[in-house]
């Protein structure tokens, strides 16, 4: 075909690409508004909506101020909350569903498939389903309102389970016999010979855990009260009334929010990527 | 092996800790400690609340399957018809389009593939609530609002999105596509790459044009993807909640036109306190997202392969 019909075919082709590069643009086109919106004055917004206006001369890095002087600096509480439920979410994370995932895959023992059978069951039911009683769990535990009532439910994560879990089926089993002949325990075989052989998958999960909870949304709004206990997602959202500078800080607010992970994701694409679809599992 | 050899003498807990048939069950005791309290609790305690009347927390009582009758009611039949739908069109749209670019994206021809993938990508990592804003106001009913502008420019009239039943489908729907299409289109670049490219040059040489070749090899190749990619939009499209809850700002819209099923059981249980309709709603949630993981299972085979 290409052969007989080039002008077809490059036109075919050209059609397809000019296709691509619309949804590209239609794809990054939330990104260059909200950045254009932040340096806006609120009231616009409510005013006429997301606007084509660029008034350029309106301009001004006013809203970025806002974040660290009204409300108290609320803002930065927000922040702050939100790295550090990241932070120990996902260093916990890692560190214990790793060991699970490891002790499945490397050792033979009553009630191996068992509890694979049910990590496998927990990845397929929607969390939405137990925020019900996990709420009331939470208040008889008096956890609501605590940092750690935000992450100890899903400080083990299933999908980190089955990801390392595959990923140290296939680590050599005669590292473990080597470690065992030169004296290590159990433990030290785990953590001086094959943890660090596992890094690849530490690094691909650190990326979609850490994405996963600093963009947490259901589960902080429902354990989380007073304003200054709040993440940045659940923060932003409470920012969605006409009040003080609502308005001025949503914007520059939500920019400063994404700012890290686009930061890091433009530096190392590829692990992103495959960090992001690391719960693929392939049929 | 060799652990077994002290069992001569009385053991001290260091050394049992440390055995090799202890050792794996400390190890997964994260799990086994985070699945009894963290879910198979709560799953008991939802099941148990499901058929109970409670009244804040002191006085409960137990009326049987009264909640699941009590579910007959239009609010709960609109929340279920918005999450169908809902979770049909972001299927319709989220399965075939991010293929079709994909085998775009790696046909020889075409450059600056890097480029699309992570454009496409992008919107993955935002909050919902970052995203929500966007939609939000993009979308808002002012004829100075960025999709309505361009309605007007066009001679349209401006259009109410986020009042009416259409509208705010319309505005989910889009942004669950741009949100999710650069990760599907990802799990569909990664199956690709497992085709040989032999299978399209001798198609080629056949005859086949590239739409034959789309349909006749590419298809049939990623079918397994394509079963995933279905699985994790269902899921998806039946757990919807946040993006409603940040484009009507709170679990409940207007005349319920975007409060999807997770909405209703949050209306009921954590603004309403009515725990047991609430649990009952979720239950049937779980009910018809376990039969299409199970339908989703046979279609793969999955029951035949060892686990």
């Amino acid at each position: 075909m290409s052969v007989d019909h080039p002008v077809k075919t490059r036109l075919a082709s050209f059609s397809l690409v000019t296709i691509l590069v619309i949804i590209s643009v239609i794809a990054l086109m939330p990104f260059l508004f909200i950045i254009l919106s932040s340096f806006k004055p609120g009231v616009e917004m409510v005013r006429n909506g997301l606007s084509l206006n660029l008034d350029f001369q309106n301009f001004s890095l006013t809203n970025y101020g806002y974040l660290f002087t009204q409300r108290d600096g609320v803002y930065l509480d927000w922040y702050k909350n939100s790295i550090l439920i990241t932070v120990l979410q996902t260093a916990g994370g890692l560190f214990l569903s790793s060991m699970v995932g490891y002790a499945l895959a490397k050792y033979d023992f009553k009630g191996r498939t068992l509890v694979f059978v049910l990590v496998l069951i927990v990845m397929m039911i929607p969390i939405e389903i137990l925020l019900l009683p996990l709420y009331k769990l939470s208040i008889t535990l008096r956890t609501i309102n605590t940092y750690q009532g935000v992450f100890l439910p899903f400080l083990v994560s299933m999908t980190g389970i089955f990801f390392f879990r595959q990923y140290a089926i296939g680590l050599p089993k005669e590292l473990m016999e080597a470690g065992r002949i030169d004296g290590c325990t159990e433990y030290g075989i785990y953590f001086k010979i094959m943890m660090p052989l596992m890094k690849p998958a530490f690094g691909a999960l650190t990326i979609l855990m850490a994405m996963g909870s600093w963009n947490s949304f259901v589960w902080p709004l429902i354990v989380m009260r007073d304003n200054v206990k709040l993440t940045l997602p659940v923060g932003l959202q409470t920012m969605l009334t006409p009040y003080g500078n609502n308005y001025d800080m949503l914007m520059s607010g939500a920019v400063l929010a994404v700012l890290p992970i686009l930061i890091v994701f433009l530096f190392n694409q590829k692990s992103f990527i495959d960090g992001m679809t690391a719960g693929a599992v392939k049929g | 092996m060799a652990t077994n050899a002290s069992t001569l003498r009385p053991k001290s807990i260091v050394s049992i800790l440390t055995s090799r048939t202890v050792f794996p069950y400390v190890f997964i005791l994260p799990f086994v400690l985070s699945f009894l309290i963290f879910f198979l609790y709560p799953m008991i305690s939802t099941f148990q609340m499901s058929l109970q009347s409670i009244k804040g927390f002191d006085t409960v009582k137990f009326i049987g399957l009264k909640n699941y009758q009590n579910l007959f009611n239009r609010q709960f039949f609109n929340a279920l018809s918005v999450t169908a739908r809902y979770t049909f069109w972001t299927i319709l749209i989220l399965i075939p389009t991010p293929l079709v670019l994909a085998s775009v994206i790696s046909s020889p021809t075409v450059r600056g593939g890097n480029f699309y993938k992570s454009a496409l990508f992008m919107p993955a990592l935002t909050s919902v609530v970052m995203a929500g804003l966007f939609f939000k106001f993009a979308f808002a009913e002012q004829e100075t609002a960025l999709i309505n502008s361009i309605l007007v420019f066009f001679g349209a009239e401006p259009y109410r999105f986020l009042y009416t039943k259409t509208g705010a489908m319309i505005v989910m729907v889009l942004f669950c596509s741009w949100k999710w299409m650069g990760v599907n289109l990802i799990y569909y670049l990664s199956a690709l790459k497992s085709i040989p490219a032999e299978i399209y040059e001798s198609a080629e040489i056949d005859g086949a044009n590239k739409v034959q070749q789309f349909f006749n090899i590419t298809v049939p190749s990623v079918k397994p993807t394509i079963i995933y990619v279905l699985t994790i939009s269902v899921y998806g499209g039946f757990s919807m909640f946040a993006e409603s809850f940040t484009l009507f700002n709170g679990a409940r819209s207007p005349g319920d036109i975007g409060t999807t099923l997770v909405g209703y059981i949050y209306n009921q249980g954590i603004n309403q306190n009515n725990f047991g309709l609430a649990s009952a709603a979720g239950l049937v949630l779980l009910a018809l997202v376990m039969v299409v993981n199970v339908i989703q299972l046979a279609l793969t085979g999955s029951f035949k392969k060892e686990v």
